[in-house]
């Protein structure tokens, strides 16, 4: 009865959904203050309803429903609770289930807090929204039902993919989904702009926060997701390149490029039809992702259960969201008003050229991602470009690009003294070549790394020094003046930092790595890195639905015993599917990372040993961008900064207002 | 406003609507395979000499390639179709009239093994091709890719993409019996 009530609640959304999109765009088109409010209500109505589809389903997984289908696929009575409930989008029809309900409440946070938009702005932004929602709502309702039923019920459930059964389960698909589905509130947001005809600062900032919001969460997704990769997968690897993965990081990087753009827009009132372009592209490339992954055009280890008619559905839904804003774009962003010109060596000019970068590297991930497919509709088979290929194109647009991060936001808005910002730049020269010469003595002299090295010093210097001279920290006064710092700035401090972090972290671990791999039978050892690790027992044990195989190997250094590192092997008997659970030894500096293999029949097992120098400082570099987002997010232009409410009687006593 | 400005505007409906008509033809289920033959088939194997993988394990030379049928398969650890192919090499590696040969194309040795232990290693010699110079010199598209070489170092048979139980049925086992006479 409850999956029925779920089902019903889904129809019920996509009426609402249809209300939503059609009445509000034409009370905005007939300035009908009546129609356009229905927008605020029906948006909340959609969330309820998916919301009560969304709880519906929960349940039927906590309680394992198996007369639906979804869960007897995805779920097992043996399965620990938490994996039951994580097991609703760890499938095809439950991540689409949280993919609408995440759409949802981010269409009825525009309405709740939305009291500072024009009412017009707002109607026609949340019939964008409804109209993604009814492609996405009809799609599921029609070709991915979360709620059809089994007659009669399988006793049991088939397992949730074993390689899911891990905490990360339960946090990155959700961030990531609030990433993807968050840009679709620029998108809207453009949509409506365009048909208004109208951009300008307040629009900018208006987008900017929703913009910012879906970014950190994309952020920090996609770190999740990465060191979920790193200890899971047993390879020591953080990063594939494997197209499910660039089609989170093209999201992300047309994400990064609006932010930033979006600013000029807000501060110059320029560059306007290419941050209309960028909101339509970034919430594009999302649903790109969206396709690649359901479809099976593409081989991928992540990608869901394919299947063709699923891939046509999502293709049309494509064509007509992206399809649909190019075309109004074409169309109207001719007419919006141009914005001043200005010169090339300025802030603007700076973020024009980040944009650019960005841009770029966006295109290089996405013909990277579908060279397989181009040769493959050619019927020259299905090949894949790996690391070489990023490697050899990613990497120095990005390399570049970090670099010149540093001197942008030392550049002035309109015209900038290069000089005076380059003589600014002299410590973290000083800084870079250091730290490129550390690293020189301590791994010594392949180019590439020393390089990469290089720019992260660089880039942390330069952010740290711009903080230091923003605030002029070494004279009186400095405390007062950094809490009076704009949250916008210090979330720009944030960022950069972090950014060249996660670089330092980045390169080390790609370039110093080491691995060692060989048989040991019990007593025997191996070394690495100036560790010794020596096998001493592999023994059994039981999981709640899975059997271990446990391996006991002594980490030791100099003599001394550093830590018991116990890798794993589970094998889950219902999935007939085995997997790794790599043991790690941090210092900090760097990870010993172990893994237990295959017995080689003779007493003897394969253990496999990585040694990655500097890896943690990736996640944590990319947490503190994601940080820098959430204080950026806190900004009091945000909070109360909007023009026409700023207008409007809130009176901020300056003190007041300046200390926050 | 200009006529090319305008055009402007239209770039990015144009890329897109190409992109789709891409994903479309990617997602027809029988798509003709027009196939497009490769330049290299009927020449000789270009000049190579790789190290192995394993330090005093034999390498592999063109000169090597006389006097048997030899299956020269480009491989990578990073690549996922590579993986799904190891199975069919398996059983082609115990047929007896060729000799599979793999060559680990930009691949790190330690990720190479890994594979390799992992999936199993149908390989008779497994040579590194650290730079991708032979991959650029034999034509290589990207992996995983297979190349016939008759008894007379001449290349007669190539598939891009993971070779595919249809494939070694209909097209390599027929040519391979011909080759070993």
């Amino acid at each position: 009865m409850i999956p029925e009530l779920g089902h019903f609640a889904l129809a019920l959304a996509l009426v609402v959904a249809f209300i939503q999109m059609t009445l509000p765009m034409w009370g905005a088109a007939r300035n009908d203050g009546r129609l356009m409010a229905l927008a605020k209500p029906a948006a909340m109505a959609q969330l309820l309803c998916i919301l009560v589809a969304f709880g519906a389903l929960m349940q039927a997984f906590i309680v394992s429903d198996f007369s639906v289908a979804v869960v007897a696929r995805n779920s097992n009575s043996a399965q620990p609770l938490i994996y039951r409930i994580a097991g609703l989008w760890g499938n095809h029809e439950g991540s689409l289930l949280l993919w609408v309900a995440i759409l949802a409440i981010y269409g009825a946070a525009v309405a709740a807090f939305g009291d500072n938009l024009p009412p017009r702005l707002q109607a026609r932004a949340l019939a964008v929204q409804a109209a993604i929602a009814l492609g996405f709502l009809a799609f599921m309702l029609f070709a991915s039902n979360p709620f059809a039923r089994l007659d009669p019920a399988p006793p049991d459930g088939a397992e949730l993919n074993p390689i899911l059964q891990d905490p990360g389960l339960a946090f990155h698909p959700p961030m990531l989904y609030l990433g993807y589905v968050g840009l679709s509130m620029a998108f809207s947001f453009a949509i409506a702009a365009l048909i208004e005809g109208r951009v300008d600062a307040a629009w900018a900032r208006w987008v900017r926060p929703w913009t910012l919001a879906a970014w950190l969460c994309l952020t920090a997704g996609i770190c999740f997701g990465s060191r979920w990769a790193y200890y899971t997968l047993g390879w020591g690897g953080w990063w594939f390149w494997d197209p499910v993965e660039n089609a989170s990081l093209m999201p992300w990087l047309a994400a990064t490029a609006l932010l930033h753009s979006a600013i000029v827009v807000e501060k110059r009132d320029a560059l306007k039809g290419w941050t209309i372009l960028l909101a339509i592209l970034a919430f594009g490339f999302s649903l790109i992702g969206t396709f690649l992954v359901r479809s099976g055009v593409i081989t991928s280890v992540h990608a869901f259960a394919s299947d063709p008619l699923r891939g046509l559905f999502i293709l049309v839904l494509m064509a007509i969201y992206i399809g649909g804003a190019l075309a109004l774009f074409a169309w109207r962003a001719p007419f919006l008003k141009p914005g001043g010109l200005f010169a090339p060596l300025s802030r603007e000019g700076a973020l024009l050229i980040n944009n650019l970068f960005l841009a770029t590297a966006a295109a290089t991930v996405l013909l990277g991602t579908l060279y397989p497919l181009i040769l493959d509709v050619l019927g020259l088979g299905t090949v894949s470009v790996g690391p070489p290929y990023y490697n050899a194109t990613f990497m120095p647009i990005m390399l570049p690009l970090a670099a010149l991060t540093a001197i942008g936001p030392l550049l002035s808005w309109k015209r900038a003294d290069v000089a005076g910002a380059m003589s600014r730049l002299k410590f973290a020269a000083l800084v870079a070549a250091a730290a490129a010469l550390l690293a020189w003595w301590l791994e010594g002299g392949r180019p590439l790394p020393l390089i990469g090295i290089a720019v992260a010093g660089w880039l942390f210097a330069g952010t740290l020094g711009e903080f230091a001279g923003r605030t002029r920290v070494f004279e009186a006064g400095a405390i007062g003046r950094m809490r009076r710092m704009p949250r916008s700035a210090w979330g720009m401090t944030l960022a950069h930092g972090g950014l060249a972090i996660a670089i330092l972290g980045m390169t080390g671990s790609a370039a110093w790595k080491q691995e060692d791999i060989r048989d040991l039978k019990p007593g025997e050892s191996g070394t690495i890195a100036g560790y010794v690790y020596r096998l001493e027992s592999v023994g059994a044990a039981e999981g709640p639905n899975y059997h271990v195989t446990r391996a006991r190997i002594t980490l030791m250094r100099d003599g001394d015993t550093v830590t018991v590192l116990e890798p794993e092997k589970r094998f889950y008997p219902e999935a007939e599917t085995t997997t790794t659970e790599a043991a790690i030894h941090t210092t900090g500096f760097a990870d010993v990372y172990g893994v237990i293999g295959e017995p080689d029949g003779k007493g003897g097992w394969a253990v496999r040993f990585y040694y990655e120098p500097l890896v943690a400082f990736i996640w944590i570099g990319a947490l503190i961008m994601a940080l820098g987002g959430v204080v950026s997010l806190s900004d009091r232009r945000y909070r109360i900064g909007a023009p026409l409410r700023a207008r409007a009687a809130r009176i901020v006593p300056a003190g007041k207002g300046a200390a926050e | 406003m200009s006529r090319s400005k305008r055009l402007l505007f239209v770039l990015p409906l144009a890329a897109f609507a190409t992109l789709a008509a891409w994903f479309w033809m990617g997602l027809a289920p029988n798509r003709d395979p027009s196939l497009v033959p490769s330049v290299m088939i009927g020449r000789p194997v270009p000049a190579f000499d790789l190290a192995p993988l394993v330090a005093g394990k034999p390498g592999l030379k063109s000169d090597e390639l006389k006097g048997r049928v030899t299956l020269i398969n480009f491989f990578a650890s990073w690549c996922v179709p590579c993986r799904a192919e190891v199975p069919l090499l398996m059983d082609l590696a115990r047929d007896k009239r060729l000799e599979l040969d793999g060559i680990a194309y930009k691949n790190k040795p330690g990720d190479t093994e890994a594979f390799l232990a992992e999936l199993g290693n149908p390989f008779t010699r497994v040579v590194v091709d650290d730079t991708g110079r032979t991959a650029i010199d034999f034509g290589v598209y990207g992996v995983p890719e297979s190349y016939l070489v008759d008894k007379d170092g001449v290349i007669r048979f190539r598939e891009a993409g993971p070779l595919t139980p249809d494939v070694i049925e209909t097209q390599l086992k027929p040519l391979l019996a011909k080759l070993s006479q």
